[in-house]
């Protein structure tokens, strides 16, 4: 079957899709867009973690015919998201998405082979510097789960930061840095508004 | 054939990156794992690839009566199936040390989940397909589960006819290795002791869980080749094992290093390296591997369960006297890391603790339940759960603190280890477990505010099973020994190829090994390590691969030590190659260049005293300088294959816990409040990725000890929950703070005095945290993992 | 495999009556695993996700008609007056991304017993409502879990609601897993007060081949609190009592041992949270009369 659907604010078109198929799999395998993980592919994992809609959600468990005509985020477009919300004067979260401006933005294009230069989000730069990324292969689930904590909720309590993170898996760290991440995170956001 | 999309490229830092060893830099990596963009194994892509799918076995042990494939090879969009039948030479089998383990199942299958025949298909759905039409006939043998049925006389052999360098000295053919270690006189010591404690612990199948499954793309290339990008722990490794297989000679099984998601041991044996490296040569196509989260469960081994039997006994001032211990390990059905595995558990089983008179013998099995191997902390981790266990009985018994009772007891610089060899580095554990015991207590009743119970702050979290009743809070010790490196006489070494050249005016060195990076950090150390050592602000990382020689394997604690070592070795190689063109060209102009220490530092040639005698960029002009060089840690020996004496280890690692737990005991559900840990790290390189290391660690040892285990089926020997639903890991909210308190105290005969630190902390978190919960409960608990079952008495089924 | 995408509930019948093997899929939360992991290949899937109307909500005079797509994160948030059983079922739900997929029609469809919606539902009185092109019914809840993931619904039926009984009293909800978050219930318990008809209602999910309500628990903790005159006096209820109702409730359990828990483990753990749950319940009623008395 045929699928049409945006991601990262860009028209796609998937084409020969199996029924069976997930979200997980179109973006990865046909769209070029390895971003999301595959670790379990039974949403106990988060490592697939997008924005359907603006809600976070496991991709693997999303059909891909169920995004027809829908808009999906994932960690590619994640800078770019996050610089369009604050850009549309919403830095400081509380304000969510509505699914207008969710389909709205657009992403822009990069190519980077080093990262070197890339301009990333708050909560992405704070995994860096934080030292929560090891493996790295939960990172991209985290990102998106927890930039989106960040936008309902700027303030987080450590308590409040477990909960929202407590469908994403992470093997190396132990959390501790990627606690740190988000309260980084959430730190330099207040100071910038 | 062009490449694929997903090969790794080379990674510079530089521009916003200046620091050298001792600094908390940033991973290299880190800016492309943060967007997405880091291509790791199951991220690899090649136009008209294919897709391998293995076929596993259905039952544990039988024999495979025969194999049909025709259905699945008369399917649209099937390329190759593949079985024994179909292997190129007469190389069938690998493995790492004893290679029994065969490519694919021939005549018998030894475990539940072991691959019989491989498919390549045009989609994952069709080689899914293609691999359920396959029919395989078994007839079921009687399974080994345990001791008493691997070495009951009349026993199945698992492996007929072994001719392994073990088989000569084992009492039985299902034994894999077996290890006695004596010293001093037991039986007289025993007659010293005023109080004598037992234990029999065991210790559950754990898994290591990493998130990246296991991977890869396999390429054939026009010279009759193939090229393999795969996530592993040990490149050259695995070369050595698949060439063999493939019949091609080893330059021409290409290898990179893609990107590895987790590894924690379980990568260090192959997975689907031959399998998608047969599809690709025999369909002439690129195949690309994934296992789902199932296959992965049967695609590794996983750390040995064990059975520990200890007896201590201790005089009346709380000095040991002596120790007993067996250690029986299940293997599973092939030998993997076996054999040093019951090396490490024997030779650490006493753990940081002075007992000069000791009786010791370590098994591993062969049995029909999964086959086990490395993972964090092999064979130390099973017997520090034992004797910690045992310390604490111990001073119950005696009437001691428990942490002053281990202080006594412990052992420090110059102790003999029951091998005979001595501790020749600091081995501060009473310091360890002082620091620990004097960090502040968490506070009580946390889970108490205005608004009422803060569920998420209580045992069984947001499922809301308690409001505070029934909770008990209770608080343990441990403290831990792990060896360094490879141990028992294996030539560990590694190798660095580095080059220092000028690129726009500016000095880039480039650091090429073939360690892998499993998530570690090393590839952050190596750049640090090139600016400490030449003076440089840029660094470029080159892509692990076998077009330079083996870095070893990523494990043992070992990398930064040792592909460190090399690395820096091959700076200096090379810094005294720079300095000897910078003599040629300029050293009539100074007489510093002849006599004085010269360093290389900012980009400059510097003596000693800090003054500049040169640009590098002026020194290099044009040249390029280039070292590759293998380098070893000290020489170790084989333990004694009758008393167990020797050299065996290199360096060793220590790491203290204090776990607050609270326990609901009504329910039997554990939360654990704070893991505090002290560990001394010789010298931290990067104190952040330290930090991250052992809080890793730390949570790794958590898991096993209240909800991590492989369950395997005694009567079928299958596994019954290989998925994330059923074998749980923890999760944020299970996981508390983790204070760490780290001593550098260094080791003079370790690259910048450093201590391998990955594993340590993985050994004495998990005795820590059934401690605490003993404490809490006063349960005897001689197993972990410990379920809600063990703490409300209702283990039994009611059948 | 077809995909079927009906862009509104008559198509969704419509293919329902034509393809009644078709697998219905909204939040995918139990389909995708089952085809992820090749445990099922159904010939149809139909996508639900189209139908709006599904994901929707009505609060009535006495009871809430909830659409069977509302997603639990939903619930969580908008619910927790009116339902506040499932409110707190739908946060225990797996985590916060298959809470925003998941919603309790998917629960039902699958009929697990370890589903997280079914003891709050059987505690709070509810009925599900079914269509098909011949028609629309409603079953009761008590009715509607045949056996082990099996459901009162004919072939061609959907599920298109739950109308649920707006709370009259305190409701509880907890549930036992071997982690402290993202946990497959190895048992779970649900209790409502209902002090307009002073009765109590239980469910338990996870400890019998379906959910079940501890009905011999109730009916001696009814006639208790009618005899000891509590729901006028509001005393404490008697521990003796709470042992006896405890009891009952792990009485009514049917456990197996699997590899999440034993069956002697499922049955204490149900009394133990059949006691706590009784206890929170009567000291919010016993907190809600007091502020009532305190206001007249």
């Amino acid at each position: 079957m045929r699928v049409n659907f945006k991601v990262n604010g860009r028209q796609q078109e998937a084409d020969d899709v199996w029924e069976g198929e997930s979200l997980l799999y179109v973006l990865r395998e046909r769209l070029g867009l390895p971003g999301s993980k595959n670790a379990c592919e039974q949403g106990e994992c988060g490592s697939c973690t997008v924005r359907l809609d603006g809600v976070p959600v496991c991709s693997c468990l999303v059909a891909a015919g169920q995004v027809e005509g829908r808009d999906i985020v994932t960690v590619e477009g994640l800078a770019d998201f996050a610089r369009q919300r604050s850009e549309s004067g919403c830095a400081s979260g509380a304000c969510g998405t509505s699914l207008q401006d969710a389909q709205d933005w657009q992403a822009k294009g990069t190519d980077s082979q080093t990262g070197e230069g890339t301009e990333l989000s708050a909560i992405q730069q704070a995994f860096i510097d934080a030292g929560a990324v090891q493996c790295g292969f939960c990172t991209p689930g985290l990102l998106v789960a927890a930039d989106e904590m960040l936008e309902r909720n700027p303030n987080p309590s450590d308590a409040d930061i477990r909960e929202a993170l407590s469908g994403n898996l992470c093997r190396c760290t132990g959390y501790e840095k990627i606690m740190d991440a988000v309260r980084l995170a959430a730190a330099r956001q207040s100071e910038a508004v | 054939m062009a490449s694929p999309s997903g090969t790794p490229t080379k990674i510079t830092q530089g521009s916003r990156t200046r620091g050298g060893i001792g600094e908390s830099t940033l991973r290299p990596d880190g800016t492309l794992k943060v967007t997405g963009e880091f291509a790791y194994s199951s991220d690899m892509w090649h136009e008209d690839m294919l897709w391998g799918q293995i076929l596993r076995s259905t039952v544990a042990h039988a024999e495979i009566a025969s194999i049909d494939t025709s259905q699945a090879l008369a399917m649209p969009g099937v390329y190759a199936v593949l079985t024994y039948d179909d292997l190129p030479t007469a190389v069938k089998n690998y493995g790492l040390e004893i290679q029994d383990t065969p490519v694919l199942a021939h005549g018998k299958v030894r475990h539940h989940g072991e691959p019989v025949a491989i498919v390549a298909a045009d989609h994952p759905e069709t080689a899914r397909r293609a691999a359920a039409k396959i029919h395989v006939e078994y007839r079921e043998l009687p399974v080994i589960t345990d001791e008493a049925s691997a070495t009951a006389p009349d026993a199945i052999l698992i492996h007929e006819n072994r001719d392994d360098h073990h088989s000569r000295h084992v009492p039985h053919p299902n034994i894999v290795h077996r290890q006695p270690i004596v010293r001093g006189d037991v039986t007289a010591a025993r007659e010293r002791a005023d109080v004598i404690v037992t234990g029999e612990y065991t210790f559950g199948m754990q898994d290591q869980a990493f998130l990246g499954p296991e991977s890869g793309l396999a390429v054939p290339e026009e010279d009759g080749g193939v090229h393999l990008y795969i996530a592993t722990q040990w490149l050259h490794s695995d070369l050595r094992q698949i060439a063999p297989v493939l019949g091609l000679p080893e330059d021409k099984v290409r290898m990179t290093l893609s990107g590895v998601g987790g590894a924690f041991g379980g990568r260090e044996d192959l997975s689907m390296q031959i399998h998608a490296c047969l599809l690709a040569l025999r369909t002439g196509k690129p195949v690309k591997i994934v296992y789902n989260r199932f296959e992965s469960f049967f695609g590794h081994v996983h750390r040995h369960p064990a059975k520990l039997y200890y007896e201590h006994g201790a005089a009346r001032d709380g000095r040991l006297t002596h120790m007993k211990c067996r250690i029986v390990l299940d293997g599973g059905a092939y030998a993997s890391a076996s054999p040093a595995v019951v090396g490490n558990a024997s030779s650490l089983s006493v753990g940081p603790y002075v007992v000069d008179d000791v009786d010791i013998e370590a098994v591993a099995l062969y049995t029909n339940n999964p086959p086990c191997g490395a993972m964090r902390g092999f064979g130390a981790v099973q017997a520090c759960f034992a004797y910690e266990a045992q310390m604490d009985k111990l001073a119950a018994k005696l009437g001691m603190d428990p942490v002053e009772f281990r202080r006594l007891n412990a052992m420090e610089q110059g102790t003999l280890l029951p091998t005979g060899q001595p501790v020749d580095s600091p081995a501060p554990v009473a310091e360890l477990l002082r620091r620990v015991k004097a960090m502040p207590m968490p506070p009580e009743r946390q889970w108490e505010s205005s608004e009422g119970a803060d569920l998420r702050e209580l045992p069984g979290g947001l499922s809301n099973t308690t409001h505070g009743e029934g909770v008990v809070r209770g608080v343990g010790y441990a403290v831990g020994i792990k060896n360094v490196g490879f141990s028992e006489g294996f030539d560990d070494y590694s190798t660095a190829k580095v080059r220092l050249e000028v690129v726009a005016g500016e000095p880039v060195a480039t650091v090429h090994t073939a360690m892998a990076e499993v998530g570690q950090g090393g590839v952050t150390v190596h750049a640090q390590i090139a600016r400490t050592e030449l003076g440089v602000t840029q660094v470029t990382i080159h892509p692990a691969d076998t077009q330079v020689g083996s870095a070893g394997s990523t494990s043992a604690s070992r990398q930064t030590y040792v592909t460190g070592g090399a690395v820096k070795n091959s700076c200096e190689l090379v810094r005294e190659k720079v300095l000897e063109i910078g003599r040629r060209k300029f050293g009539s102009y100074h007489p510093a260049w002849a006599t004085a220490e010269l360093l290389l530092e900012g980009g400059k040639v510097v003596t000693d005293g800090g003054e500049v005698l040169s640009d590098l960029a002026d020194v290099l002009e044009g040249e390029t300088v280039e070292v590759e060089a293998e380098w070893r840690h000290r020489p170790t020996e084989p333990f004694d294959l009758r008393t167990g004496q020797g050299n065996g280890h290199v360096q060793y690692s220590f790491a203290a816990h204090r776990a607050v737990v609270e326990v609901d005991t009504e329910l039997g559900l554990v939360k654990v409040i704070e893991l505090a840990c002290a560990q001394d790290v010789g010298k931290a390189l990067n104190p952040l990725s330290v930090l991250g290391q052992i809080q890793g660690g730390t949570t790794q040892g958590l898991g096993v000890a209240v909800m991590e285990e492989i369950v395997v089926d005694p009567k079928t020997a299958k596994v019954k929950n290989p998925s994330f639903t059923d074998y749980l890991i923890p999760t944020i909210l299970d996981t508390p703070t983790i204070p760490v308190d780290v001593l550098e105290l260094a080791d003079d005969h370790a690259p910048y005095g450093l201590r391998g630190v990955g594993e340590a902390p993985t050994l004495s978190s998990t005795p820590a945290v059934l401690a605490a919960i003993r404490n809490a409960t006063g349960l005897e608990l001689n197993r972990t993992p410990v379920r809600p079952e063990h703490l409300t008495g209702t283990q039994l089924s009611e059948g | 495999m077809d995909f079927l995408r009906p862009a509104s509930w008559e198509e969704a019948l419509a293919a329902k009556a034509e393809h009644p093997t078709a697998v219905p899929i909204a939040g995918g939360t139990d389909v995708m695993v089952e085809i992820n992991f090749d445990h099922r290949r159904p010939e149809y899937l139909l996508d639900l996700n189209r139908i709006g109307d599904l994901s929707e909500w009505e609060v009535g005079e006495a009871s809430v008609r909830l659409g069977a797509s509302v997603p639990y994160t939903k619930i969580m948030e908008n619910l927790r007056a009116e339902l506040p059983g499932l409110a707190l079922a739908s946060h225990t739900v797996a985590s916060p991304q298959i809470r925003n997929r998941g919603g309790v029609g998917g629960n039902l469809g699958t009929a697990s017993p370890a589903g997280d919606a079914h003891p709050a539902l059987l505690a709070a009185g509810a009925e599900v409502e079914v269509e098909s092109v011949r028609g629309t019914r409603r079953i009761p809840i008590d009715a509607f879990y045949t056996g082990v993931k099996r459901n009162a619904l004919a072939a061609d039926e959907l599920i298109r609601a739950v109308h649920v009984k707006k709370a009259d009293g305190p409701q509880q909800f907890s549930k036992v897993g071997t982690r402290n978050a993202m946990v497959i219930a190895v048992c779970a318990f649900g209790l409502a007060l209902h002090p307009e008809t002073r009765t109590v209602r239980t469910g338990i999910g996870s400890a019998a081949p379906t959910p079940v309500r501890a009905k011999t628990a109730e009916e001696f903790l009814n006639a208790a609190l009618e005899e000891g005159g509590f729901w006028d006096n509001g005393q404490i209820i008697t521990p003796s009592v709470a042992k006896q109702f405890a009891d009952l409730c792990s009485a009514a359990c049917n456990p197996i041992d699997d590899v999440r828990g034993t069956a002697s483990y499922r049955r204490h753990a149900v009394g133990v949270m059949a006691r706590r749950t009784l206890t929170w319940t009567w000291e919010s009623y016993r907190g809600d009369r007091r502020t009532i008395e305190g206001a007249a």
